[in-house]
């Protein structure tokens, strides 16, 4: 297991000594999100490898620079699966990558986020200290949730060294179904069917058909169809390629926008991709009214250009403090916003 | 300017009767869930609402009085342990249930709710709030957030983490931080994690929005009786790798099986080494099938095995489980309850290793836990008034713990630090990242008013403790503060 962590360290301490910022990569996959321009250049790719796992505790301990790919087969082969099923654009991405951004995949509404599985993280913090921080246990209360702070913050608080995420056995079915009907109908049937206890782990909206993916035990999926009145099988592959952006929505030179809406609310824009049980749509181009408490994430074409939602005042004077207390002379990731 | 003067403005800023002042009227307040330690608070305030809050937090903040948030004071861990020289800011008249959406599932609500409150108050709609500490009668969910609170369901449905959407804090310094809502996702830092178990070290938490789940429709409670612990052990790690999680997963070994069957008569096997609870929900055929598996694989670890099929038959086993604490008062005078987490395939090895030290320690340890996710509590039986007792039993407490940390685990599953584990803190983590909780602590609270002394240990109370050197043992006078 390639362990590259002692370089990693004398990068971060050779940037202290010499005032410089350092840019952040793993595999490079989420450029769209906004590229880091340090200085200096720290790419996690060669520090890869599992750590720990071991299939009955449920949880793996990975190093950051792992890739997606190895991972979630080498968890596939004990029948486990990464709850959060984090996106690999370009069918790359390291682990790293995905706890640092924090984002997730289809099934993020039932499974749970990225940040929501995260137990425990080593890391390098602005001082140069390497640090633990949880464990590799499900409930832990001691000491604040590092690991889940550094979850999302796009690594403007330190370099994540490595990860311990908690997992999910397998489904022993999973299917597809689809339906035609419009992004209200499916608005409806969302609100509807999350009022009741049904296996769903992904709700696609895309051309006037809505995808439903069911997973559990054989039988409870059957039942499940039958009561949600699911007749038609699916594709599916639209998980994998709404996830990764492989779908041919994605397929556009322009700009993209992604929505984080709340639980719920009335959003049916029939031209967008709208995922989660309508709590993450996608949009081409920039949108005005959106519904109360919602995020825009905008992806305009080219690198190092993307806006995301601004905080409001008493939110972004914490933040900068926050950052202050781990990043004091701010030499990670700048133009990176947590 | 005088004391008597900061009281006068604290009393002007609160309802009639919201300023608790005298030995007398404030003995209530002198302790939480951990009642051996106890102090005297200067003044308790009962705000109503959250500009009482803030007006409170403002006159402390003039005056540089120190201040700690109290719930319902159930903790366990001496977290809302008053100050004699400061306010106990006690939320429990802020128990108000302000909405709940049944589109998006959320209820948003006061900090004093009682975490069953919001349940029962949803019942009506087919809905739950699934985190479901047994203490859930009486703590409130600001104290939920506070300890990250966990229950015998979180295997499957998560903590208190995994299950509030949204949260308003007043911070010390006077500002009102809006975090998250009923979206799945927070702009910036995920400051809705930070807060989660920070044990009000990091303001004060004045509305909290939850995530509601569907009731279930169908349930199966399974009753595994073994004659050899360390086989309930290994059945633990066996549903697992089973690929079945289910909603709770609990373990009680002898000392405690009888206990608790004195107390609730739920029907537990009294000459059982050990039993384990486990509940599967779902819907009707799936639970039925997964409850098949489970016996199955109870059986094949050596278990007898009951299932329970009707709600009340139910009820009735986890009585027993629930009422677990309360039915050791009477079979000890005192005990002590640990809370440690140890990955699962240490639990057989954990338990006879915490066997043998409650025997050099002289005293019987009862083991009570929730075995789905390693989170121990083994429940130390002492007599307080017997010679050296309670020290024994303190010392054990922290060898047991020290022993979680050892093999991979942590000194705290959900009950927090608080008071109670500062010296085990410095056992699990050295001085960088001491130091690095205590920055992020400065970043809400530059004052370090709120809350002071609790959940970090000041890195000269883990040097003086380094330099004791007193491994795996007590301190000359642990009554002592150490800050
Ligand atoms: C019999 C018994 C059984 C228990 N079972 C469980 C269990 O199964 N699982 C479990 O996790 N715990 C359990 N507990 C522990 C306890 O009930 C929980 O920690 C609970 O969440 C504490 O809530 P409280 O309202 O009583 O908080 P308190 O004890 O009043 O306070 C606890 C901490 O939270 C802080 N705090 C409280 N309210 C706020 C607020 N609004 N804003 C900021 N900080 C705040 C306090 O300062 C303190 O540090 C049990 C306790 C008892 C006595």
């Amino acid at each position: 297991m390639p362990d590259d962590s002692e370089r990693l360290l004398a990068l971060v301490a050779d940037c202290l000594r010499e005032g410089s910022t350092m840019a952040i990569v793993g595999h490079g996959s989420k450029v769209r999100y906004g590229a880091p321009d340090g200085e200096v250049r720290l790419s996690t790719s060669e520090h890869s490898g599992i750590v720990d796992y071991r299939p009955e505790e449920l949880v793996v301990t990975a190093l950051a620079g792992t890739s997606l790919a190895d991972l979630t087969s080498e968890l596939a082969e004990q029948g486990q699966i990464l709850p959060f099923d984090p996106p690999r654009y370009g069918g790359v991405g390291t682990l790293g990558g995905a706890v640092a951004s924090g984002l997730s995949g289809p099934a993020r509404p039932w499974r749970g986020s990225v940040r929501d599985a995260v137990l425990g993280v080593e890391i390098v913090n602005g001082r140069g200290q390497r640090l633990r921080f949880g464990g590799s246990v499900m409930k832990n209360v001691a000491g604040y949730d590092v690991s889940r702070l550094m979850t999302g913050a796009w690594g403007t608080l330190g370099v994540i060294l490595s990860a311990s995420v908690r997992l999910l056995p397998a489904p022993e079915s999973e299917e597809t179904f689809c339906r035609a009907c419009s992004a209200a109908e499916a608005g409806e049937l969302n609100r509807r069917w999350a009022r009741a206890p049904l296996p769903i782990t992904g709700t696609c909206h895309v051309g006037g058909v809505l995808h439903v993916r069911l997973s559990g035990s054989a039988m409870g999926v059957a039942s499940a169809r039958d009561e949600m009145g699911l007749r038609e099988t699916g594709d599916p592959d639209i998980w994998a390629a709404a996830r990764d952006h492989g779908h041919a929505f994605f397929e556009t030179d322009g700009t993209v926008t992604r929505l984080t809406l709340p639980r719920g609310c009335r959003f049916d824009d029939e031209s967008a991709l709208i995922e989660w049980a309508g709590c993450q749509a996608w949009l081409h181009g920039e949108p005005e009214d959106l519904p109360d408490g919602t995020q825009a994430t905008v992806l305009m074409p080219g690198e190092r250009t993307q806006r995301r939602p601004a905080a409001d005042a008493a939110t972004a004077k914490y933040t900068a403090r926050i950052k202050d207390a781990f990043d004091p002379h701010g030499i990670f990731n700048p133009g990176m916003n947590g | 300017m005088s004391n008597t003067r900061v009281l006068e403005r604290l009393e002007a800023g609160l309802p009639a009767g919201g300023l608790v002042t005298g030995e007398h009227a404030v003995r209530p307040f002198e302790t939480d869930g951990l009642t051996a330690i106890r102090e005297t608070p200067w003044a308790v305030a009962l705000p109503e609402d959250v500009e009482q809050v803030r007006t409170v937090l403002g006159i402390c903040r003039e005056h540089g009085v120190p201040v700690v948030t109290r719930g319902a004071g159930t903790g366990l861990s001496g977290g809302a342990r008053p100050l004699k020289n400061g306010v106990l800011l006690a939320l429990t008249k802020m128990n108000r249930i302000k909405e709940v959406d049944l589109d998006a599932c959320t209820a948003t609500v006061e900090p004093g709710v009682t975490n069953l409150a919001i349940s029962q108050a949803v019942r009506e709609h087919g809905l739950y709030y699934a985190p479901d500490p047994s203490s859930q009668l009486a703590c409130s969910i600001g104290g939920n957030v506070a300890e990250n609170s966990g229950g015998v369901h979180c295997l499957k449905y998560g903590l208190t983490v995994h299950n509030v959407t949204g949260l308003v804090v007043q911070t010390f310094e006077g500002d009102e931080l809006v975090i998250g809502g009923k979206g799945l996702e927070l702009p910036g830092f995920d400051l809705l994690a930070v807060m989660m178990g920070s044990e009000g070290m990091l303001g004060v938490v004045t509305e909290v929005t939850v995530k509601l789940l569907p009731l279930p429709t169908a349930k199966r409670v399974l009753l595994g009786s073994f004659d050899d612990v360390e086989d309930a052990g290994r059945a633990v790690g066996a549903i697992i790798a089973e690929g079945i999680i289910p909603a709770g997963l609990e373990m009680m070994d002898n000392p405690s099986i009888r206990a608790a069957e004195d107390f609730a008569a739920a029907g537990y096997p009294r000459d059982a080494a050990a039993i384990l609870l486990c509940e599967l929900d779902g819907t009707g055929d799936e639970v039925e099938h997964d409850a098949a598996r489970v016996r199955t694989v109870l059986e094949s670890h050596g278990a007898v095995v009951r299932v329970a099929v009707e709600e009340a038959e139910q009820e009735r086993l986890w009585k027993g489980r629930k009422s677990a604490f309360p039915a050791m008062g009477r079979i000890a005078p005192d005990y002590y309850c640990m809370d440690g987490t140890i990955p699962r395939g240490e639990l057989a090895g954990v338990l006879l290793c915490i066997g043998r030290l409650a025997d050099e320690a002289g005293l019987q340890v009862a083991n009570v836990f929730h075995a789905g996710d390693g989170n121990l509590h083994p429940l130390i039986l002492f007599d307080a008034n017997e010679g050296d007792q309670l020290e024994r039993a303190e010392t054990l407490g922290g060898r047991i713990l020290e022993l979680c940390v050892e093999v991979g685990g942590t000194v705290t599953g959900e009950h927090g630090v608080g008071v109670e584990k500062l010296d085990q803190m410095c056992v699990q983590f050295n001085d960088a990242e001491l130091a690095q909780f205590h920055a992020l602590k400065a970043a809400f609270d530059p004052a370090g008013l709120m809350n002071p002394g609790k959940a970090i240990p000041t890195l000269a109370r883990c040097s003086e403790l380094g330099g004791m050197h007193v491994h795996h043992g007590r301190l000359p006078h642990p009554e002592l503060e150490r800050f």
